[in-house]
């Protein structure tokens, strides 16, 4: 079984999390909101600077990232991973890091993202156009889909046509998403919000509107992971890694086989075989929801529910505070908030629960906790399962 | 060997520019391609011929993108399903936005505009599902 890498199973541990500046950073960059959630989460792991011998680390918009960040942080790694998939990368980079820590070519890896997105003197406009011209999609482009919420607006039209979902079952996703964000002093949106509301905000590209899509933020986000021997000697609950897995399917929303099944499945497959468990033994997920066609796609690709069934079980309740399954329970991309790439965020989130550490959205006695990453238009897919002590 | 006439991105957008629409086939799976490529993405192989497709496909899934009137209005985004089992991104350009359904038949077209060819679809006459 040595395929589903169950011998690294629970061996690393996430030691330190921090956030800093999310929401609103008026005048931040995107490396100063990175440099401090670092600072923090490397004091969080009750750790230094020093003992920062491994770096990962992704930009969407600077090709050479790792670099400036080594230069500012004022490291020297001896383990470097940019991998750079869109919003999952930093789900992604758990693998890499735990087999760096298992080799011995590092003892402690930060992994940090910074975004001053919302609040960039350089419009988003101005990044569309660059984009354009230095990441040019000839086969896609020409027809101007709004990117990336065409893509999942497709996606939406597909689960809808197959399987009678309905803009109300999308509606609830962002008002489950919501009503988590108001338990969470530190999401971006919490004013009430009802089906209705979604329903009749802003259409952008059909059937999705602006309610259905995440917010735009700023933030930063780090995590420190370690060998569990010696996160068992540090400050902090260590948060076993338990399972992950990572798959990319392709890059163009054109390009997917069917629209309805992402590469979640695969992800989560992996995930699932190297932790030795499956959906049911999962006590909180944090699925990255970029849009809210996302959660649905994601609680049937990672089992939580069969294909086709998710709008359902989205509109009895499940997912909400209260419902049998706590999902985003910060808020998510669609309240919490969406620096740019929002994976970091979901697996600080997940850390935060299993500390017992989330206030008023703590989901009492969580022991397990799935964090997915989503990356591109539906094209990358990284999968976490993280634990306490108990999930051992 | 380098083809003289550029790699298939080039070849076929100069197919489109002369008003043909052409895609690929893997001489030895068999199967037919697209977005156009260097190497049969099913088998590996670099074995491919192009060919012109029917040009018959089937709406697979649609998005109406919303944009003011002044700056021209909304527009159809589509996935489009061809014939030859291949799926492409397109516009339906004969219907209204809000009137392209899934599994619609719709036609290929090219236009060329100032010597610039563009893939374009047609629904067909009476064709909706
Ligand atoms: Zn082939």
């Amino acid at each position: 079984m040595s395929g589903d890498l169950n011998n690294l199973r629970g061996k690393f541990a996430i030691a330190g999390v921090a956030t800093f500046g999310c929401g609103e950073a008026p005048g931040y960059t995107d490396m100063e909101l990175l440099a401090q959630a670092a600072r923090l989460a490397v004091a969080d792991a009750g750790l230094t600077m020093k003992d920062i011998d491994g770096l990962c680390t992704a930009s969407a918009s600077s090709t050479m990232w790792s670099m400036p960040v080594v230069e500012y942080l004022g490291i020297r790694p001896r383990f470097i991973d940019a991998t750079m998939i869109g919003g999952s990368s930093f789900i992604a980079h758990l693998m890499p890091a735990m087999q760096a820590l298992e080799s011995g070519q590092c003892d402690a890896v930060l992994v940090a993202y910074g975004s001053a997105q919302r609040t960039s003197t350089l419009s988003r406009k101005e990044i569309g156009k660059a984009r354009l011209l230095m990441d040019p999609q000839p086969y896609e482009h020409p027809y101007q889909p709004m990117l990336p919420m065409s893509a999942y607006a497709l996606a939406a039209s597909r689960h809808m046509h197959e399987f009678g979902t309905t803009r109300r079952q999308l509606a609830q996703v962002a008002v489950s998403a919501r009503q988590w964000a108001r338990k969470n002093a530190d999401a971006f949106m919490r004013d009430p919000l009802t089906v209705d509301d979604v329903l009749n905000s802003r259409m952008v590209s059909d059937p999705l509107t602006v309610r259905d899509a995440c917010l735009v933020t700023d933030g930063g986000g780090a995590y420190v992971l370690v060998r569990a021997d010696r996160a068992r000697d540090l400050p902090q609950p260590p948060v076993y890694v338990l399972g992950q897995g990572t798959a990319v399917w392709n890059r163009q929303i054109s390009s997917m086989a069917d629209l309805t099944v992402t590469a979640a499945t695969q992800s989560g497959r992996d995930a699932y075989a190297m932790a030795g468990m499956g959906p049911k033994d999962i006590d909180v997920a944090e699925l990255y929801d970029a849009f809210t066609i996302n959660t649905l796609l994601f609680l049937e690709d990672l089992g939580f529910c069969a294909k086709g069934e998710a709008g359902a079980f989205v509109e009895e309740g499940n997912i909400s505070p209260g419902g049998s399954l706590p999902v985003n329970t910060n808020g998510g991309g669609l309240s919490w908030g969406h620096p740019g790439m929002y994976g970091i965020f979901a697996a600080i989130e997940g850390v935060r629960q299993l500390r017992g550490n989330a206030g008023d959205s703590q989901v009492a006695g969580a022991q397990t906790a799935i964090v997915h990453g989503n990356g591109g238009t539906l094209s990358s897919q990284s999968t976490a399962i993280l634990g306490t002590a108990a999930a051992l | 060997m380098v083809n003289q006439e550029g790699g298939v991105q080039a070849i076929y957008q100069a197919a489109l520019d002369q008003g043909r629409f052409e895609i690929q086939r893997c001489n030895d799976c068999g199967d037919a391609i697209f977005f156009p490529r260097e190497l049969c993405p099913g088998c590996g192989s670099g074995d491919l011929s192009w060919f012109s497709p029917s040009g018959k496909g089937t709406v697979y899934a649609v998005t109406t993108v919303r944009r003011k009137p002044e700056a021209g209005g909304d527009y159809n985004v589509s996935l489009i399903d061809l014939e030859e089992n291949v799926r492409l991104m397109s516009r339906i350009e004969n219907a209204a936005p809000e009137e392209v359904k899934i599994g619609m038949a719709v036609k290929a077209r090219v236009t060329v505009n100032e010597g610039h060819g563009l893939l374009v679809f047609h629904a067909m006459e009476g064709a909706a599902q």
